[in-house]
């Protein structure tokens, strides 16, 4: 067996400078050839759920993209006339902290579908925010005259049975979605 | 032959989380269902194939008072390796079992195999000791991932057991339910490893 290097300085030194040198080698190699999938990745996610909650577009769903207050909005075409628009809305209430919804509506703001991208809301009872029997409330709905509140709080939303801050999340993410529509759809020209 | 030994170590013997009880974070952190434990499994025995192997063949080159660093920075590099290939190719699993992944770098497992094993011994018998400890850990976890899959969520994989709404006991895909399983999986190991003699 070759016999182990003394630890002296320089030893030391040259060690760790050549094995710190090749593993970044190593990592910047990796790290070009995934960068492309990464974001191919990251696209066709977003774009899956984008899918999930507007009704049939053909436009690039990426190509009308903007960010409003960490709300990101897609407007999406069919042959050139609005078909409508996705938006990336959050909330910082849920009882897990964080959730993160997309939000689909129509030109006229009919909400058209809402999905939950991501949470973590107690199993069983906040997750059931994802169920039909809760999200099914919404879609076809406008904000304008359907006021986005649980019941307890004067609002119009039957909130999921023990999981009040969950259902009160999950509205202030939408209001948050809408009040991002409505404050841009003055400022955007809608094709009919 | 005489190197199979070394194969079967982390499998019972030694397993890893059972017996060593080391990585305990990830064991009981992302054991919420199997899919997952098969996913840390996998990408925790990569980290430690590589670095089992890459520490084997570099013991005499690296001196001694500096070897926990030099041994990281390996480990870390396998792990941001995993993470990007993970991102890249897998991004459901990856949001699955988030942080955890870059936490590997940490994982006890990999030190502790890295010191004990890996610096001592030649490279085919490492990267074999690495491969067991591999497969002990992720057999472990799926196992305990299964488990409080069915009790808490009422399917195995993914595949419902159940019907749809049926009433699980929901505490298993909690925290405590993690504790609860690991603690009666390592008592049964510990009464199979009695009787068998080893």
């Amino acid at each position: 067996m070759a016999k182990k290097l003394e630890s002296t300085l320089i030893n030391m030194i040259l060690s760790l400078v050549l094995i710190s040198m090749t593993m970044s080698a190593a990592l910047a190699f990796i790290y070009l050839k995934t960068k492309g999938p990464i974001e191919i990745a990251a696209r066709q996610k977003e774009i899956e759920a984008i899918k999930q909650v507007v009704p049939d577009f053909d436009s690039d769903p990426l190509a009308n993209r903007m960010e409003r207050n960490g709300v990101v909005v897609y407007q999406l075409n069919k042959q050139n006339s609005t078909a409508g628009f996705a938006l990336k809305s959050y909330t910082d209430k849920g009882f897990g902290g964080h959730i993160e919804i997309m939000a689909g509506f129509l030109p006229n703001g009919t909400i058209n579908k809402v999905v939950v991208l991501s949470h973590k809301e107690t199993p069983g009872l906040g997750t059931k925010m994802t169920n039909p029997d809760f999200s099914n409330q919404f879609p076809g709905k406008n904000p304008m005259d359907f006021i986005l509140k649980v019941k307890k709080d004067g609002g119009q939303v039957d909130a999921i049975t023990a999981a009040t801050v969950s259902s009160r999340a999950y509205c202030d993410a939408l209001q948050r979605a809408f009040d991002t529509f409505q404050s841009i759809s003055d400022s955007i020209s809608v094709k009919q | 032959m005489g190197n199979i030994k070394y194969l079967t170590n982390g499998l019972l013997k030694e397993n890893p989380t059972f017996v060593i009880v080391l990585g305990t974070c990830p064991t009981l952190a992302i054991t919420t269902a199997a899919v997952n434990g098969i996913g840390m499994g996998a990408a925790t025995t990569f980290v430690l194939v590589f670095s089992n192997m890459f520490i084997s063949l570099l013991k005499n080159f690296i001196p001694d008072k500096v070897r926990i660093a030099a041994f990281i920075v390996v480990i870390a590099t396998f792990v941001t390796i995993v993470d990007l290939v993970m991102k890249a190719y897998t991004p459901d699993l990856y949001k699955a079992l988030g942080i955890f992944i870059p936490l590997i770098v940490v994982n006890c497992i990999i030190l502790g195999r890295a010191e004990a094993f890996a610096q001592k011994n030649d490279v085919v018998p490492s990267v074999l000791d690495g491969l067991g400890m591999g497969l002990g850990f992720t057999l472990a976890i799926t196992l305990i991932g299964s488990i409080r899959e069915i009790l808490g969520n009422g399917s195995i994989f993914g595949i419902r057991l159940l019907a749809e709404h049926a009433s699980t006991i929901l505490i298993f895909v909690l925290p405590p339910g993690a504790f609860v399983t690991y603690g009666f999986l390592i008592a049964i190991v510990n009464r199979i490893k009695s009787k068998l003699n080893i």
